[in-house]
């Protein structure tokens, strides 16, 4: 978290990661420039293909995964994009985990349909689901290791088993799990996604993403790694790059395609963050469940959905995958009878110390109510359809002293049900 | 930390080798002695198709100041420089014989290897030799084996690293990334 990516160099010896402000790198000379643009040589051009700071912020997030390498993207869903547009032809299939961020399900049901890739979506607790989903045009399997907003867990081991039967990757979006709770790699997965704007960062000041790749896949009969690439006058990345095949492919032509680099000053601060990660981690999580046991056992909360606790039902795959501690965000319902979007609204304008907002993964605690925000268009009927039910409250918990949280929580419930 | 006396983590991603056979033929410090102490590499099934992988460090390798010397009985030139037919018609002395051609005939290439005192040979990426391997390393060669030699030689120059990719070089020592 602090070393990996960066060596100081000898002429400045700073101790930071510089910050390379710029948009292009001057060539040695016009041979070593032709052999860049070639990928013959390893270098910067333009900070939309590859940037110094950028770089850092890569290899240590490739470090912490596990991985054999990284590419950052302006943000989670541009990483989500750049992974399927390097793997993916028109025609293609994916198979994805219905508990998704809504966001995700957006990008993939509408943009990735418009490039003619289909989605299928399983319920992610049911590996028959997953397993009868796979059909010949399907390229990969796609899920969150914790999922957004009800923190199921995603079973890797098996579904990498079954990934690997048929040959196509496992892709497993670890935002909310960080590498300090879960390495998806390690379980058999093949690559993975970050939001890298919540808990890598963790100052809630960034956006950026993240993917980082295993290394371990055979891509030989991917036709958009294996077959020459008309994009790179007929380079064939999983000949000439054997296992960086893949990341090589995504920063050389889909991010450069694409524009969805990240800024250096972003890739700097998300670097800030990743700095303290596991302390922000540990007090993430040990915040997390103390407030998770206080709502369970308060009259006006009528259920809490985290993982970390014994009665959970996927508290096994908590306690195999995340050590028993599945993050800091997760949602519980109020105890409102009838009138769950009301009693949402009037917790929400009560609390003092939770900020309402639509982000998680912050240092500060967050909160917000689906059913009167992100879902409001949606009728009640619809709403528990979605497993969004109108009493739902989604809390990100934070890193502030507990008895503030569970003080400002406790007169907001009372609030609420008085 | 792996095996290497560097201030670096060993690479035990993507190889499958053994334990053992990794600490004989993927050895870091090996690795890193042969790059600094090779002038002239006798690349052997260098291809005269640019887009092949054997270009790729050809020209890698050329552009980095190493002297290649191909070996391919089909050109009479690659890269600029003379091809040869086989590692025994080279009336020079070579550093290091980078291989690029299928396991089943790698021994006879460490044989040619072996008799023409070459100190070290490399098995690129993916090339399962390991009988050719023990046999250069009964000789007294230092030998690598599915490795690429552009891919080591950019993880030590630290030009792998601008491409994002895990060097898995950790050190909080002030210095230029590079060989020495």
């Amino acid at each position: 978290m602090l070393h990996a990516g960066h060596v100081p160099d000898a002429e400045v010896g700073a101790r930071a990661v510089p910050i390379y402000q710029t948009t292009s790198f001057v060539f040695d000379d016009p041979e070593s420039a032709a052999q860049l643009f070639e990928l013959k040589q390893y270098g910067n051009i333009y900070t939309r293909i590859a940037n110094p700071t950028t770089a850092v912020f890569e290899e240590r997030l490739a470090s912490l995964e596990n991985a054999t390498g990284a590419v950052a993207t302006a943000s989670g869903m541009a990483a989500q994009f750049v992974t399927f547009m390097t793997l993916f032809e028109p025609g293609d299939e994916l198979v994805a985990s219905a508990h998704l961020y809504g966001g995700s399900v957006t990008q993939l049901t509408h943009t990735l349909r418009k490039l003619s890739i289909d989605v299928r979506f399983v319920d992610p607790t049911r590996l028959d689901e997953w397993e009868r989903a796979i059909g010949p045009r399907t390229r990969a399997l796609y899920g969150e290791t914790i999922g957004n907003p009800r923190g199921s867990i995603l079973d890797l081991e098996p579904l990498a088993a079954l990934a690997d039967i048929h040959r196509i990757p496992l892709i497993v979006d670890n935002t909310f799990a960080t590498p300090w709770l879960c390495r998806p790699l390690d379980w058999g997965a093949t690559i993975t996604l970050h939001s890298a704007t919540k808990f890598l960062g963790g100052h809630g000041t960034s956006i950026g993403g993240v993917l980082a790749e295993s290394g371990k896949f055979d891509y030989s009969h991917y036709p958009t790694i294996a077959k020459p690439s008309p994009a790179y006058h007929g380079l064939n990345f999983y000949e000439n790059f054997g296992h960086y095949g893949f990341l090589m492919k995504a920063r050389a032509e889909t991010l450069r395609d694409t524009g969805a680099c990240i800024s250096p000053t972003n890739a700097f601060l998300l670097i800030q963050g990743l700095e303290t990660l596991s302390v922000r981690m540990e007090r993430h999580v040990a915040n997390a469940m103390a407030v998770a046991r206080f709502l369970t056992e308060h009259p006006a909360v009528a259920w809490v959905e985290y993982a970390g606790l014994p009665e959970h039902p996927q508290h096994a795959l908590a306690r195999k995958y995340v050590c028993g501690r599945p993050g800091a965000v997760f949602s519980f319902g109020l105890a409102a009878g009838d009138d769950g979007r009301e009693a949402g609204a009037r917790f929400i304008r009560a609390l003092q110390i939770f900020s309402h907002l639509a982000n998680v993964g912050d240092a500060r605690s967050l909160v917000i109510h689906p059913a009167s925000t992100t879902h409001q268009q949606l009728s009640d009927e619809e709403l528990v359809r979605c497993g969004v039910p109108p009493e739902m409250i989604r809390l990100s918990v934070g890193l502030e002293t507990l008895e503030d949280l569970l003080w400002d929580l406790d007169q907001a419930l009372h609030a609420t049900s008085s | 930390m792996g095996p290497g006396s560097g201030p670096a983590c060993d690479i035990q991603l993507n190889t499958r080798l053994t334990e053992d056979q990794r600490r004989r033929f993927q050895n870091v410090d090996t690795i890193r002695r042969v790059l600094q102490q090779t002038r002239t590499i006798a690349i052997v099934g260098l291809s005269t198709d640019p887009a092949k992988a054997s270009q790729f460090v050809g020209t890698y390798l050329q552009h980095e100041g190493y002297r290649v010397v191909p070996v391919n009985p089909k050109a009479t030139e690659i890269l600029g420089e003379p091809a040869w037919p086989d590692l025994r018609s080279i009336p020079f002395p070579v550093d290091l014989v980078d291989v690029f051609r299928p396991g089943n005939v790698c021994n006879a290439i460490a044989e040619q290897a072996i008799a023409a005192r070459v100190p070290a040979i490399w098995f690129q990426l993916r090339i399962d030799a390991l009988e050719a391997a023990e046999l250069a390393e009964r000789a007294g060669l230092a030998v690598v084996m599915d490795r690429c030699v552009k891919m080591e030689h950019g993880r030590w120059a630290g030009s792998l690293h601008w491409a994002g990719m895990n060097t898995e070089i950790v050190t909080a020592r002030k210095r230029h990334r590079g060989l020495l």
